[in-house]
């Protein structure tokens, strides 16, 4: 038996009742943390589940012979932030454990998709595709993500940004910073400094941050520890805007243009 | 004032007018003469005491030179000449004979304009002739013919008047029929050599004479004459009559092109920038007051002055103190000091114009074939390519550990001083691997760097370096990343036959993503097909990677990569971890993940690599060796040991000629085989053999050795004796 447990976003609390349920009654108990990472330790949720969490590294996630291999016999559980099944290697792990005929049962926990959207006050059917910003690497600079973004954009729809963390958890300061180089680079003058966005931090914690305001004017701003992420907007309803402007501080007078 | 001092102070002069420079190199086969000539033209033009020269070879200064009589390193020198009432400068560069640092040669090609090539009256148009003559023009570096040695027909063969003639005739034949079929199209007539309009002299360096048909009409001296000369043992007074550096520098500055006039033509051969832009103009017109535009040709760590770099000026003036770039370098650099040659010589002076061979010290960041310029962004000159390859392999340890770094920085150095000497480091052993063009080269080498850098070493028994290619087209191969949300599809198969070899002469731009027009263009007419031509997105040497794929999305981005796992696998094949040759890898489709996380280099690298490595397992990888040309010549009774010497290393005889009482045997052998071959041969005959070799490229392994070679490599490479099965790269 093989469970896939989400978390949810920030500590232990985040994760559902039937979740931690999940964690105390199986055999062996995993967690992976580099699809999705946590703002606090496994410490804190192998006291409150009672029981010892392996942690694996991602070529042990992305192989999976050894998970499934237990999974045969035990009961095994997977844990990861968020909401599992977003992750593709996740999955990849669920369709081959089907095949294999080992039973599988999900455990949903808050996804960043459906938080990020709710805390800013945005209507989930108005996101286009999700963007994930990936710090340049030598070879590597992906400008795929303007794609998507001026996709989403051409038919009115938001983008959410999410943020690389190999290597360190990105700040959206960074990224904002890779999204000015990206229009440098294609300069279809889809991405300025008077470019309407919104910031949130720390979501689902006790002083989680929700920003809106002009590109020029956020990514000079601290918005304190990671993670973050950045939302970039399509046509706003003017639920939307009434939101922004009273749950994320932004002026109305940024939206008018 | 001395005749040197003087001397300097004209060649200080004539540097700034570049219609009286000429910059030549004496290019030739082993022995032939080239430095005894060099040596005798700086005698007679005052810069050495004529006494000296021809006996002690100034040009030959190194201790291992002296010692074995050969020269090793390209040494540049120059002279001032009067020739109808006005002077010149002739920058010159003496180059080695020896294959082994062929390297040398090729690199000296792109400093100056014109050559002598110096052909042995009696030994004749040699391969090596072939080779550097080949180099010359390649580079549009336009010849003039020297036949050396003339007093060896007289005293030694016993030629008379009327044969040694005819000898003349026949090399004069045969070099014009090397340079016709190795000139630029364009020059395939006017750059053929005649004795009547001057362009070829005869001569012998030794006793300081030369002839040419015009001075023979200025002078009235004969060919009988100077059979007299030799017969009657009065070659002094010849020498007087027809002083060598008088008939030779004549030739020189007659027919050999200035920097103004060459590098009209030269330019568009050695850069691809654009010919029209600021410095492409500055160049073609040898313009001083241009930007400056230098190429690095060699650079020699002089105990005293520390690192020289050595470069040819095509444009601009380079100035003491100036900020240049080297391109590539991320900084820019200070030119500390510049100067001149002047006799053998380094002058200091405060600047160094276009046209000419400077030399420079406090240039840190540059390496032969480098760029400097003042020019932002300018396009790099098309890189010096030697014809043939490190084909030999030494482990380097050293004796005590802890000399370990400095071993480490002394090979750099090595590395930086001869280019053909490459330095590797086994990723598996972590032994440190040094590789060259042949036995002498790396003993050479071997023995600089326990004497003059002073490290004590352990090298091991030489090896060669093996090439892997495929023998047919593979299917399609599947390669995965380690997260297996990237598929990517590859084949692999033999390159086209004219592709290989027009990659080998160096003839496509080296730069893919600058020059892909003209790249796809070249291809196609060589007989790749449109689809294949258009899709090359790297070259590495003699392998091709193409992309035959249409509208994949994020295929774009993932380019560099794919090129970065492609440049990994030509560098360790499949089969024995050696380089790949002739490989042609087609990308046939691909599948990405939407997100850009989920595709970065350490997905997509692994994915490619393996795409690769699995394609060329099913495309049946083979090893090739290297092989060799042997030329031996011996008296008549002693070919049996020849023949027999040759079959015992693999060897093929291909062709014997009787030259009086001499055989002239014409061999091949694998390069692994010829091991040993100098002391083998010289028991065997006694030491009555003359015998030389050159590197001939890479032929197929018989089928009987290629397990028995590849389990022997993988092993000493620390690797599992089998190479792997396709499955093993389909993860
Ligand atoms: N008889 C005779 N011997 C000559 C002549 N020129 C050179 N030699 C001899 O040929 C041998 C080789 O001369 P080098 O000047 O070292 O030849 P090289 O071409 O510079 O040789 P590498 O640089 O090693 O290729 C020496 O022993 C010279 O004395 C000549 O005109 N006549
Ligand atoms: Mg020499």
């Amino acid at each position: 038996m093989l469970s896939f447990v989400g978390l949810g976003l920030w500590d232990e609390r985040d994760i559902t009742v039937k979740g931690l349920e999940e964690v105390r009654n199986c055999d062996v108990a995993y967690a992976e943390f580099y699809t999705s990472k946590m703002g606090v330790g496994i410490e804190r949720i192998e006291e409150l589940a009672g029981k010892k969490i392996h942690v694996l590294s991602r070529e042990e996630v992305e192989d999976g012979e050894r998970i499934l291999h237990e999974a045969e016999k035990k009961h095994v559980c997977l844990l990861a932030g968020g909401d599992t099944m977003a992750a593709t290697t996740h999955v990849d792990l669920r369709i081959r454990a089907v095949e294999r005929g080992i039973p599988t049962r999900v455990v949903h926990g808050v996804s960043i998709v459906s938080a990020a959207a709710g805390l800013l006050g945005l209507q989930v059917y108005k996101f286009g595709k999700v963007v994930s910003i990936a710090r340049p690497q030598p070879n590597f600079f992906p400008l795929s993500p303007y794609d998507a973004i001026r996709d989403n954009m051409t038919m009115g729809l938001h983008s959410l940004l999410l943020l690389d963390t190999t290597g360190g958890y990105m700040t959206a300061n960074e990224a904002l910073e890779l999204l000015l180089e990206m229009e440098e680079r294609k300069r279809e003058n889809l991405i300025g400094e008077d470019t309407p966005i919104a910031v949130v931090a720390r979501i689902s914690s006790d002083d989680a941050l929700a920003r809106a305001g002009c590109l020029g004017e956020l990514r000079k701003q601290d918005f304190g520890s990671t993670p973050h992420s950045v939302v970039l907007f399509g046509k706003l309803h003017f639920m939307e805007v009434r939101a922004l402007v009273t749950l994320a501080h932004a002026q109305e007078k940024i939206f008018k243009k | 004032m001395g005749r040197k001092e003087e001397n300097i102070k004209k060649a200080k002069e004539l540097r700034y007018i570049p219609e009286k420079i000429r910059n030549i190199g004496v290019v030739a086969h082993i022995d032939h003469g080239k430095t005894t000539f060099s040596d005798n033209l700086l005698a007679g033009a005052g810069m050495i005491s004529e006494e000296l020269a021809g006996e002690q070879l100034v040009l030959d200064y190194d201790e291992q030179e002296q010692a074995r009589g050969i020269t090793i390193n390209s040494a540049a020198a120059s002279m001032v000449h009067q020739w109808d009432g006005s002077e010149y400068l002739i920058n010159l560069i003496d180059t080695p004979g020896h294959v082994d640092f062929g390297g040398d040669v090729t690199r000296a090609m792109r400093a100056v304009d014109g050559a002598i090539v110096v052909v042995c009256a009696s030994e004749g148009v040699m391969p090596q002739t072939e080779t550097v003559l080949r180099q010359a023009l390649r580079e549009r570096v336009k010849p003039v013919l020297l036949i050396n040695k003339v007093d060896r027909l007289i005293n030694e063969l016993q030629l008379d008047a009327q044969e040694m003639q005819q000898r003349f005739v026949k090399i004069i034949t045969e070099v014009n029929r090397l340079i016709k079929k190795m000139a630029p199209e364009e020059h395939r007539e006017d750059w053929l050599v005649k004795p009547e309009n001057g362009s070829v002299a005869f001569g012998s360096a030794l006793h300081n004479w030369a002839i040419s048909v015009p001075y023979m009409k200025k002078t009235g001296i004969t060919f009988k004459d100077i059979y007299e000369y030799c017969k009657n043992d009065d070659q002094r007074a010849l020498a007087k009559k027809a002083p060598i550096h008088e008939v030779t520098l004549n030739m020189v500055i007659e027919h050999l092109p200035n920097p103004k006039e060459s590098q009209k033509y030269r330019i568009p051969n050695i850069w691809r920038g654009e010919l029209d832009s600021k410095i492409g103009k500055a160049m073609t017109e040898c313009d001083p007051k241009g930007p400056l535009a230098l190429m690095v040709t060699k650079i020699i760590i002089d105990p005293h002055a520390g690192e020289i770099t050595f470069g040819r000026v095509f444009s601009g003036t380079l100035k003491e103190g100036q900020e240049v770039q080297v391109v590539g370098m991320t900084k820019p650099s200070r030119i500390q000091q510049v100067a001149v040659m002047v006799g053998d010589d380094r002058i200091t002076v405060e600047d160094v114009p276009a046209g000419n061979i400077a030399a420079i010290s406090g240039l840190r960041d540059a390496y032969a074939g480098a760029t400097v310029t003042t020019e932002p962004d300018m396009e790099s000159f098309e890189s010096i390519r030697h014809i043939s390859e490190p084909v030999v392999t030494v482990r380097v340890e050293a004796k005590r550990p802890a000399d370990l770094p400095k071993l480490v920085k002394v090979l750099r150095d090595v590395n930086k001083a001869d280019p053909s000497i490459q330095v590797s480091i086994n990723q598996e052993t972590g032994e440190y691997l040094m590789s060259g063009m042949g036995e002498l080269h790396l003993e050479v080498t071997e023995y600089r760097i326990k004497n003059e850098y002073k490290v004590d070493i352990i090298t091991s028994e030489p090896t060669v370096i093996y090439r892997e290619t495929v023998k047919q087209k593979s299917p399609k191969f599947e390669g995965k990343s380690p997260n297996k949300h990237n598929y990517l599809y590859v084949e692999a198969e033999p390159l086209e036959e004219s592709v290989k070899k027009a990659l080998l002469e160096g003839e496509l731009p080296q730069n893919v993503k600058k020059h892909k027009k003209e790249i796809a263009k070249k291809l196609e007419e060589l007989g790749m097909s449109k689809e294949e031509a258009k899709g090359v997105f790297a070259i590495v040497g003699t392998n091709i990677l193409t992309d035959v794929t249409k509208g994949i999305q994020h295929l774009f981005e993932s380019k560099e990569l794919l090129k970065q796992a492609f440049e990994e696998v030509c560098a360790t094949g499949p089969k024995a971890a050696e380089p790949l040759q002739g490989v042609k890898i087609r990308l046939v489709d691909a599948k990405f993940h939407e997100d850009a996380i989920h595709r970065g280099p350490a997905q997509l690298i692994p994915a490619m690599r393996n795409a690769i490595y699995g394609a060329l397992t099913l495309a049946k990888p083979i090893l090739l060796e290297p092989m060799q040309k042997v030329f031996i010549s011996v008296p008549h009774e002693l070919m049996g040991s020849v023949t027999r010497e040759m079959s015992q290393r693999r060897g093929t005889i291909l062709d014997i000629k009787n030259e009086g009482d001499m055989s002239i045997i014409n061999a091949k052998a694998p390069v692994a085989e010829m091991f040993g071959f100098a002391s083998a041969i010289r028991s065997a005959t006694g030491g009555r053999v003359l015998w030389s070799t050159e590197n001939m490229g890479f032929e197929v392994l018989p089928e009987f050795l290629q397990d028995e070679i590849t389990r022997k490599i993988r092993e000493r490479k620390g690797l599992k004796p089998e190479p792997y099965p396709a499955d093993y790269y389909a993860g």
